[in-house]
């Protein structure tokens, strides 16, 4: 059906834009004449609610901004000022802050799909390398955008994080300072970070989501069954297991948007703080500098890391324990050589490894909230053994695995 | 509701039942209804009456109050605005911190996002506990906030409090708690049942004021998801329409 619109859009607007930008090639390139495998499942929604849910975090963005002032003095009541003086400020906010945490449930089943699917084995190691570079940038947006309310739990929980960069030797203290601007979180830090949250990381944020998708469109989407699609094509090159993009995936993941945008609403118009899980109770106090609260906790989707950071009693070791957690995913594709993909055909000892590792990261998710006493501290510990545990059996698990023969085509 | 409070002092409770405040302090249900204009007006008088001479709620503006719940505007100014000025001001208060801080120790806090910082049960449960502890410059002392700044100002509702400590033995192991009960050693002008009543409605009145948009955000939220089910049952159709000659 694509073939014969092309010569139907060769004059008027469409045929002027195309001589001089490649519109339809782009559009053929990305979505009518993209294929992708038949048989995407329920794990691979995540990939545009993930695009979806940066656009909505870049819009509420823009109009908090108009309101929002970046200043010790001003934050806290200005943030206020948006939830009952601003028509519709109470909204744009709660989508922001709920957005924020959504981000990271959609952007963590989107890995774990690249993970139990093999998607991140040759050839796509730069997709992931790219996802995970995303990762990382969507954690620094995530953490300095939580400062700008300056509460109580924004300012302690910088405190407490760039305090970790004093702990490398040497230069610690002065980089800690560097990244402060002054000796303690204050009115410089805010705006740094400030500019850094609504300019600088969404950029890049935006120039990665670029690159991740044209290195998928480069080389295919894999799909559960971890096959590639490509081998098998029609006479016309055409993958005889895939699909085009649009309009098949296009009206599916309308269905994948409507049910998030379900859950996403029950959360921003009935339960905006999420029994403190969104919106700390402490972020309610304006910063004081004076005062420290009780239990420092960071959100929670930071709290894997903050709990492999607590459960090493060294702290410059516990930085580097923290900082290798979150680099082991970078190496994810040179760790798992098996050429198996897909968890559907490997062996039981990988689908263990897997379960033991979502346990590990999950566990320490929850320990991470909790105060450090001596037996939760051991149970840190534990599961820090058994996430980066994890990793290393990769390198071991191949070489005695059972896998089952993968099938030439597509299952569905 | 119960005359008196019940904290139980150096049990090995883990700290994570208590999400702020004592270790060890049970806190009572407020059971507001957020619904009950008449419970929130309530609140609000006692609020303008009893609190916001020395607390500002300065986030907070007389006529919204009015607007949400439904007191004439002319009866605000009238009866709910003590300083004067107008009804579209903020609820700021005149006295000045330096005063306070010499009076109270502490500059007395902003209360208009308090409920959602301390919570509702937290509230309740403090405004009840205040006891007479003549150790105290203010001469009241609470168990829910040690050694707070603020003195009993509904003392004068709710009569004053004495503590009563009792050594309880428990039974699973053994060890021995101390328990501190508060009992009205004289009356006030409120019934203790008409006095948690009072301080319901003036928690009731904080938690709104916390989040003035609450009502219109869960009124807006209904209309939101009947309006994403439908168009969930059109998109699934949608996608049934288009999937057919799949496969």
């Amino acid at each position: 059906m694509a073939g014969n619109t092309t010569e139907k859009w060769q004059g008027g607007l469409l045929g002027w834009i195309d001589a001089r930008f490649p519109l339809s090639s782009m559009w053929y390139d990305h979505l009518a004449r993209y294929y992708a495998p038949k048989n995407f499942n329920f794990w691979y929604y995540f990939g545009s609610l993930a695009l979806m849910v940066l656009v909505m975090q870049i819009f509420t963005g823009i109009w908090l901004t108009m309101n929002y002032k970046p200043d010790a003095e001003l934050a806290f009541n200005s943030v206020e000022y948006i939830m009952r003086d601003v028509n519709w400020g109470w909204l744009i906010r709660y989508m922001h802050s709920t957005g924020a945490s959504m981000f990271f449930i959609v952007v963590y089943l989107h890995m774990f799909r690249g993970l139990i699917y093999g998607s991140f084995k040759k050839p796509r190691e730069l997709i992931w390398i790219f996802g995970m570079i995303i990762y990382v940038c969507l954690m620094a947006e995530a953490f300095m955008g939580y400062l700008l309310p300056w509460g109580q739990m924004s300012y302690w929980g910088a405190q407490v994080i760039i305090s970790l960069f004093g702990a490398i030797p040497g230069i610690g203290d002065s980089l800690a300072l560097w990244i402060r601007g002054d000796f303690v979180i204050a009115d410089a830090t805010l705006n740094r970070f400030f500019a850094f949250h609504v300019i600088a990381v969404p950029i890049v944020l935006l120039a990665l989501v670029v690159l991740h998708i044209l290195a998928l469109h480069e080389v295919g989407s894999n799909n559960p069954d971890g096959v590639e699609i490509k081998k098998n094509k029609n006479e016309k090159g055409i993958p005889l297991d895939g699909i085009p993009f649009h309009p098949y995936y296009t009206v599916k993941d309308i269905v994948g948007v409507v049910v998030f945008l379900i859950i996403f609403s029950i959360i921003v118009f009935f339960m905006p703080e999420m029994g403190g899980w969104f919106l700390e109770r402490d972020n309610f106090i304006p910063a004081d500098p004076l005062k420290t609260p009780e239990h420092i906790v960071p959100l929670w989707y930071f709290t894997p890391f903050y709990a492999i950071l607590r459960a090493v009693p060294d702290k410059f070791l516990g930085v580097v324990a923290m900082g290798g957690a979150i680099f082991a995913l970078f190496l994810l594709p040179w760790l798992d050589r098996s050429p198996v993909k897909s968890i559907r055909y490997r062996g039981g000892i990988y689908k263990l490894a897997i379960a033991v590792f979502v346990i590990s990261f999950i566990a320490l998710g929850y320990l991470g909230t909790q105060p450090a006493t001596p037996i939760m501290t051991w149970f840190a510990r534990l599961f820090s053994v058994l996430y980066f545990g994890f990793f290393v059996s990769l390198l071991i698990i191949p070489k005695f695995e059972k896998t089952r023969p993968v099938p030439d085509r597509v299952t569905s | 509701m119960k005359k008196y409070l019940v904290i139980v002092l150096l049990a090995l409770t883990p700290a994570w039942v208590l999400a702020a405040g004592v270790p060890g302090v049970i806190l009572d249900k407020a059971n507001i209804d957020p619904t009950n204009k008449q419970s929130l007006q309530r609140g609000a008088r006692i609020f303008v009456n009893y609190c916001l001479s020395c607390h500002s709620a300065s986030l907070m503006r007389y006529e919204r109050m009015g607007t949400d719940l439904g007191i004439d505007e002319k009866l605000v100014s009238e009866n709910l605005m003590f300083t004067g000025g107008k009804v579209g001001e903020l609820m700021t208060v005149a006295t000045a911190a330096d005063d306070a801080k010499q009076w109270f120790g502490t500059v007395p806090p902003d209360l208009s996002v308090i409920a959602r910082a301390r919570g509702v049960d937290w509230i309740y449960t403090y405004m009840r506990s205040f006891y007479r502890d003549d150790s105290r410059h203010t001469g009241t002392n609470n168990l829910v906030f040690p050694d707070v700044g603020m003195p009993n100002v509904l003392w004068e509702l709710q009569g004053i409090q004495a503590p009563v400590i009792t050594t309880v033995k428990d039974q699973a192991d053994g060890t021995e708690h101390k328990v501190v009960k508060l009992e009205l050693v004289e009356p006030g002008l409120q019934t203790p049942k008409e006095f948690d009543r009072t301080v319901r409605d003036l928690v009731n009145f904080l938690d709104y004021m916390g989040e003035p948009a609450k009502y219109e955000r869960r009124h807006l939220g209904t209309k939101v998801l009947i309006f994403l089910l439908v168009l969930l049952v059109l998109a699934v159709l949608l996608k049934r329409e288009y999937w057919k000659d799949i496969h």
